[in-house]
């Protein structure tokens, strides 16, 4: 606050004046050395005999050391009273009003600032709020809160002579809104730091996820046994460090569920004995386990042997799940190149493509890919079903066949007269 | 006999203060924090002004100003509505419902006696 603002710097003034050292006078006040710096630098409030203790030793007037302060106050409550219109002989009478109460003065005055603060911060998240209901929800708390500690104040300033049940009735209103505006405040903040710094590598819930799965190498033993619970799933979420988000927690469940219904049929101990006999191939280990080819390709992501990424998405294009490897890039943010075979199963259910590919760059490695799309479950009668298709990449030797050239994401693609193309490349 | 007006506030301590000012200037006013009730206390007591809250717990100002629009004794009411959210939208949102004054939270008080006084002028 302004006042205590100006003391505590007139204190520090003051004393250097003197020619006094800050540990001197704090012992002379019988206060730490470490406290008095606090009030110097403005840290922490002072007033009252603390004051007038500090004006005594250094010989000045208490009036000195808050004249200045006061002179700031009564600026502030100009410009509160200013703002909602009130008429001249009222406006006059602000150093009145602070002279007689102080400590309410100061109340107005903070709430003031801190409204002028709010307003700004509103003003510069504008934008956001029609993108995000989350913020639109907090900002609607804290413009609430503003309105009604604006409205109090004003009435408070207006009427010096209501009576007191009133203006206490009041003043605890104030108090009770100033203290759900800053907790409204810091969940706000804390809600922006979060949500900012997209270069962070964890930033995203599906980053969240991803460092999770490979936390535990995309293998979850206690998930592999015949008699895997939900509760297990429970466990392992909340046990997690790296899933902060509700949302990541609500991905890793439905990844965690997944690997329980593959676990069951296709335990990773049958799926290595299978793999003896018949080597790697995804249709021909399906023929062999009698099991959905998106099924295998899940499963032999989870085989650290192979070293294979997994891309899942959705009908609408939007990827679900990565698990990334070296060499293949699943761009972040924007969407992604349409021309991997994960896009190209999306309307044919059933269809297995397996195809050689290499992203664009030099010295990119090339990778089989193997991409299906399986139905879910079925949701009810003549509900259009819900396709995910998936995408396994198993590195391949260079040199051991010609790969077809695709991209990341439009943005870092160099490839020139691309029909796919949906937007400039910036390389 | 003192002008009366429905107040349709979630928010009480906005809603005291909005008590306090209008009773101050001649009104008579009757609150209420709830949407699902509103319509009725409304065409109950028939007042002279309504302001009305948007995000209400219940049934939304929106709804309640559609309500009560669509019946002809009411399709005169000076409303007037008061919100903290999506600016723009809802004020457009307002407007199709048939809004007669439309105040984005916080406001000052004496823009909000102005609107009133302006509303309810014979």
């Amino acid at each position: 606050m302004a006042r205590d603002a100006l003391t505590g710097s007139r204190i520090r003034e003051r004393r250097i004046m003197a020619g006094q050292k800050q540990a001197m006078l704090a012992e002379q006040i019988g206060i730490s050395a470490s406290y008095l710096n606090l009030i110097e630098h403005n840290r922490r409030r002072i007033g009252g005999k603390l004051l007038l203790k500090i004006a005594e030793a250094l010989a000045v007037e208490p009036q000195t050391l808050t004249d200045g302060a006061e002179a700031a106050l009564i600026a502030t409550l100009r410009d509160a009273a200013e703002e909602v219109g009130l008429a001249d002989p009222e406006l006059a009478r602000a150093d009145e009003f602070a002279g007689r109460f102080p400590g309410w003065a100061e109340v107005l005055a903070g709430t003031r600032q801190r409204i002028a603060t709010l307003e700004q911060t509103v003003e510069v998240l504008t934008d956001r709020l029609a993108h995000d209901p989350h913020l639109a929800a907090s900002m609607h708390e804290l413009l609430s809160t503003a309105a009604a500690i604006r409205s109090t104040a004003a009435i408070l300033t207006d009427n010096e002579a209501m009576p007191p049940a009133q203006r206490n009735r009041f003043h605890a209103n104030i108090d009770e809104d100033s203290k759900r505006l800053s907790d409204s405040a810091q969940t706000l903040v804390s809600y922006l730091d979060a949500s900012e710094g997209t270069a962070d590598a964890t930033s995203s819930s599906q980053e969240e996820v991803e460092a999770f799965l490979s936390d535990h190498g995309f293998q979850f033993e206690a998930l592999e046994s015949r008699d895997a619970t939900s509760a297990q799933i429970d466990r392992l979420i909340s046990t997690a460090k790296s899933l902060r988000t509700p949302a990541a927690q609500h991905i890793a469940r439905g990844v965690l569920e997944q690997v329980m219904r593959d676990a069951r049929p296709v335990p990773l101990g049958d799926l290595r004995k299978t793999i003896k006999e018949h080597g790697t191939d995804p249709a021909t280990l399906a023929h062999a386990l009698r099991q959905p080819v998106a099924r295998i390709l899940r499963r032999l992501a989870a085989l650290r042997e192979l070293g294979a990424g997994l891309v899942v998405c959705d009908r609408s294009g939007t990827v679900l799940f990565r698990k990334s490897v070296e060499g293949f890039t699943v761009p972040r943010h924007g969407s992604c190149c349409p021309l991997w075979p994960l896009f190209a199963v999306i309307g044919q259910p059933g269809m297995v493509i397996s195809e050689r590919i290499a992203q664009q760059g030099r010295g990119q490695p090339p990778f089989q890919a193997f991409a299906t799309s399986e139905a879910e479950p079925v949701q009810g009668y003549n509900a259009p079903p819900l396709v995910r298709s998936v995408m396994l990449l198993v590195p391949a030797a260079e040199g051991s066949g010609s790969a077809r050239q695709v991209g990341a994401t439009c943005r870092v693609c160099p490839q020139q007269g691309c029909a796919a193309r949906r937007e400039p490349s910036i390389v | 006999m003192s002008k009366h007006v429905v107040l349709v506030e979630d928010e009480l301590n906005i809603a005291e203060a909005i008590r306090f000012l209008l009773s101050q200037d001649g009104w008579r006013v009757e609150t209420l924090a709830n949407g699902d009730t509103a319509v009725d206390v409304i065409r109950k007591a028939s007042p002279d002004l309504v302001l009305l809250d948007v995000m209400l717990p219940g049934k939304s100002g929106f709804e309640i100003l559609h309500e009560l629009r669509s019946d002809p004794a009411f399709a005169a009411l000076p409303v007037m509505m008061l919100t903290a959210r999506g600016q723009a939208r809802d004020r457009e949102m307002a407007e199709k419902a048939g809004v007669s004054k439309f105040m984005t939270k916080p406001f000052s008080n004496t823009e909000m006696l102005n609107a009133v006084r302006e509303l309810t002028a014979p």
